[in-house]
């Protein structure tokens, strides 16, 4: 398995913190990974680090070998990486269309004065946003709320549209961040499948953190679990369930919701 | 999301219509010259408005407008007077100018948000009333008097618009010159808003964050839209120096830069047309308030109070509804 996103001994301070310490693991292409880990164990930031939110302290990040660490977050979604949020963020005053048109930035061929002007490349680019925004949306099965403005959504769909998003912007890695929080259970299974058939029909890697643990077993191909900000085991869903020291930062945190 | 309304074709033709058709006769009809004046300065003051009205679509309070209205202004001035240049040509040169100026001030400033960004743009016009007060070129507290009328236009040695000073009446030609701008002006605000960059702008206002997450640069973006702002800024201002002939360092204040912002919040925010709106409101209830005397900015304080805490999506949300309304549909 040839390595497409290295993370090589990347740490992370805030102050005195150390949020993330020298964490190094590899995803492969076309693989599902899951960092799991209890509240504040460093994965959002983690996540951040790779896609360039923030600044690595030590380390760095390669994504098809080259640098993606310390960049700007608009060049690592460009080289297709790109990230959702923890906390729901949308665009809010848009509808669920008009926010997955716009994310098709990085999609546009035409320059913005093109747009201006309305120069024939533009107006290609207009139609065939809107063509890939209908086909997302069906992807997403979100086509009936189409229309619908992002703020009026329910939750479970709020964290569908974040993920039709970034989707949108034809990622090479997705990295999704709690992507089931706020789904009863049936609405995770199908974001459960949604996410696999991303993966396996589009040929996104997806890198994702999430506490709902019968989903993360579900969906993962392998899971690395980070504990007060160290990578504390990597393996198998399988492997990672019956791992001592996994069960041991589980059972010693106060977020006994897990039930590993 | 693009394309124009048959409805707001209609509504444009009417608008047209009004400004050089009906503003004419009913100024011929009534005698009141002085009325050309007045338009004129809304005209020129709504176009530096639009600009503030850009800015506030990236999610940025603009308090600086003044700046670069000043800044136009006396560009054109200098280049007019002083160097001979053509009036049409410094017109241009003045925004440019002002849009150079935007981006060096921008870069450091542009990442500032909220009051952070509010406050350093409040005190631009102070700093380009004192540069203007201590550079030689600019005249000091003198300023820059007797700026030569616009010349005329010729294209291939074919005159398309004589010289002012030559037209029976001035007043008319600048009015009509004013308002011809600010049409251009806010043509092209609502291309710019119904296009792509609009759109990106919408998505940088409610989130930041999420558009870098989509790959915008967002640094860049923030750079061009307070570049066409003060693009807007500096033909505002260098229309007022043509017409008022003079530019002093105080012909654009702090109080015309905050003014400028109240024009786009009364107008209202969410519309392109908006700031022009909020402009001729603004500009005539404030004389009409004269009467009052004293109580003349008290009584105006409150009701711009009452109208930005009872409308907070401005006039325009009274009564045209989805028409001329931003980025929307
Ligand atoms: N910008 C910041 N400044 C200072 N400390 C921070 C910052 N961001 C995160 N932290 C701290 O870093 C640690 C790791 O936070 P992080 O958000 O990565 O955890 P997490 O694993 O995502 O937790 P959760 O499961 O609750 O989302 C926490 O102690 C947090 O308080
Ligand atoms: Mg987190």
């Amino acid at each position: 398995m040839s390595a497409l996103l290295e993370v090589c001994g990347v740490t992370k301070k805030f102050g005195g913190l150390t949020a993330v310490n020298d964490v190094s693991f590899d995803v492969g292409q076309n693989e599902i990974l899951s960092v799991i880990g209890p509240n504040g164990a460093g994965k959002s930031t983690l996540f951040k680090l790779i896609s360039s939110f923030l600044r690595t302290t030590s380390g760095e990040v390669l994504y098809e070998g080259k640098r993606i660490s310390d960049l700007k977050p608009h060049v690592v979604a460009r080289l297709g990486v790109v990230r959702t949020f923890q906390e729901t963020t949308i665009f809010k005053s848009m509808t669920v269309r008009e926010s997955v048109i716009v994310a098709q930035h990085l999609r546009a061929k035409a320059s913005l004065a093109g747009y201006f002007w309305g120069t024939r490349t533009a107006r290609a680019d207009i139609a065939a946003f809107g063509r890939y925004a209908d086909e997302l949306l069906e992807f997403m099965g979100m086509s009936a709320m189409a229309e619908e403005l992002a703020s009026n959504l329910p939750q479970g769909h709020l964290r569908a549209l974040g993920i039709a998003i970034g989707l949108a912007t034809d990622p090479k890695v997705l990295l999704l961040d709690e992507p089931f929080a706020g789904m009863n259970p049936e609405e995770t299974m199908r974001t459960v499948n949604l996410v696999r058939s991303v993966c396996d029909a589009r040929g996104v890697t997806i890198l994702l953190v999430e506490h709902d643990m019968p989903a993360v077993m579900n969906i993962s191909d392998r899971i690395v679990v980070l504990n007060f900000g160290e990578k504390i085991a990597e393996g198998t869903p399988s492997e990672i369930q019956n791992n001592e020291k996994v069960i041991e930062a589980y059972l010693g945190s106060a977020d006994d919701e897990v039930g590993i | 999301m693009n394309g124009v309304t048959s409805k707001q074709l209609i509504g444009f033709g009417i608008f047209l219509l009004a400004i050089f058709v009906g503003v004419p006769i009913v100024i011929a009809a009534t005698g009141r010259w002085d009325f050309y004046f007045t338009l004129t300065s809304v005209a020129l003051l709504s176009i530096a408005s639009a600009g503030v009205w850009l800015t506030f679509y990236i999610g940025r309070i603009n308090i600086g407008q003044g700046a670069f209205a000043l800044i136009g202004a006396y560009v054109s001035a200098i280049l007019v007077a002083k160097a001979g240049v053509s009036f049409w040509i410094s017109l241009l040169v003045a925004g440019l100018f002002a849009a150079v100026v935007s981006v060096l001030i921008g870069l450091p400033i542009l990442r500032l948000r909220g009051v952070y960004f509010a406050m350093i743009t409040l005190v631009l016009t102070q700093v380009v009333t004192l540069v203007a007060l201590a550079l030689p070129i600019t005249n000091g507290a003198k300023g820059i008097t007797s700026i030569p009328l616009p010349g005329g236009i010729s294209l291939l040695g074919l005159q398309i618009l004589p010289p002012f000073d030559s037209m029976a009446d001035t007043k008319l030609a600048f009015y009509i010159m004013a308002s011809i701008l600010m049409v251009l002006t806010y043509l092209a605000l609502w291309r710019l808003v119904n296009s792509r960059l609009g759109h990106i702008c919408r998505s940088m206002q409610q989130n930041e964050e999420l558009a870098s997450s989509i790959g915008v640069n967002i640094a860049y973006i923030r750079i061009i839209i307070f570049a066409i702002s003060s693009f807007f800024g500096g033909i505002g201002g260098a229309l007022f120096g043509s017409i008022s002939q003079s530019v002093y360092p105080s012909s654009f204040q702090v109080t015309d830069s905050v003014n400028f912002m109240l024009n786009c919040f009364l107008g209202g925010l969410g519309y392109v047309f908006g700031p022009m709106l909020g402009t001729l409101t603004l500009y005539f209830g404030w004389d009409l308030l004269f009467t009052l005397g004293k109580y003349q900015l008290l009584v105006y304080s409150v009701l711009l109070i009452l109208v930005i805490r009872f409308l907070p999506n401005g006039l325009l949300s009274l009564r045209l509804g989805k028409l001329g309304k931003g980025g929307g549909k």
